[in-house]
């Protein structure tokens, strides 16, 4: 880091690095650990959100002390992020559910109530 | 003016997002933002059935700060559930909510909560909007999960977008 940067600039931004990277692996390793796809699905979002949030936030506070100005579009990253994780997400989830019925899986039947015939 | 900007707030904020990106605001970049801005909506009109009503920008500015709460919070319990998988497994299963909420752009920004919430996965939507099926992450209690939901999330949207 710039040697010009004020140690109550540098204490704040490394300390959201370091939490970011913390939530970023343990997304990784909830990947890893859990066993059924649909929980698989949940610890990865830890670096979607919070990972991404924290580094767009030491980047603010970063560049705004370098430029001494407010530099803030890196909060533009986690708005595209939410916007465009979720078409992953539901393309996953919906594939998922496709498959496990077809294979008949213990996985819920499909809500629509015009199938309620074939409910398990 | 509707012919020519089908949705004025979108190509607003395309002028913006461009702006933004760009960190500039050199007569070239306003040009060339604005020319976005304008085409933009125009090649994509064919793509939106309907217009997005939105009201209550009071409501729109409480919801996006009790997601972001909600979202560290839920954030907290999956990194802990994965710290503790080993000894104690969340309890993980799928959950229907009945919905009340029917508009095409409130369900679409549903989504998209239950997307950025790391402890629930929007699974399923009945063709008739009619239930939810929701993968959560730990549930303690459905029906207070279920409140939680149609309280913090549903009634805000429905204020904002019906």
């Amino acid at each position: 880091m710039n040697a010009d940067l004020s140690l109550w600039i540098e204490v704040p931004v490394a300390i959201l690095l370091v939490l970011s990277g913390v939530f970023t692996l343990l997304g990784a390793t909830g990947l890893l650990r859990m066993k059924d796809y649909f929980q698989r699905m949940h610890p990865p979002a830890l670096a979607s959100t919070i990972g991404a949030w924290c580094v767009a936030l030491a980047s603010i506070i970063c560049f705004s002390a370098l430029k001494s100005g407010p530099v803030v579009h890196a909060w533009l990253i986690p708005v595209l992020l939410a916007i465009t994780v979720p078409v992953t997400t539901l393309l996953l989830a919906r594939a998922a559910l496709f498959r496990k019925r077809m294979a008949g899986d213990d996985v819920p039947a499909e809500v629509s109530s015009r199938r309620t015939e074939s409910g398990r | 003016m509707n012919r020519l900007f089908p949705a004025p707030w979108l190509s607003l904020a395309l002028w913006i997002l461009w702006l933004t990106l760009n960190l500039s605001v050199s007569p070239g970049n306003l040009l060339l933002g604005a020319a976005l801005g304008f085409a933009a909506p125009l090649m994509m009109r064919k793509l939106r059935p309907k217009r997005a009503h939105i009201r209550r920008p009071g409501t729109i500015v409480r919801l996006f700060f009790l997601v972001g709460r909600d979202v560290i919070m839920s954030n907290l319990i999956v990194a802990r559930g994965v710290l503790r998988a080993g000894r104690r497994p969340p309890n993980s299963c799928f959950i229907k909510v009945p919905l009340d909420l029917r508009d095409a752009h409130g369900l679409a920004a549903l989504a998209m909560i239950c997307t950025v919430v790391p402890g629930t996965v929007w699974s399923e939507l009945a063709l008739d909007r009619s239930v939810l099926l929701l993968h959560v992450w730990d549930l303690d209690d459905e029906a207070q999960f279920i409140e939680h939901f149609k309280s913090t999330y549903e009634r805000p949207l429905m204020e904002i977008f019906e």
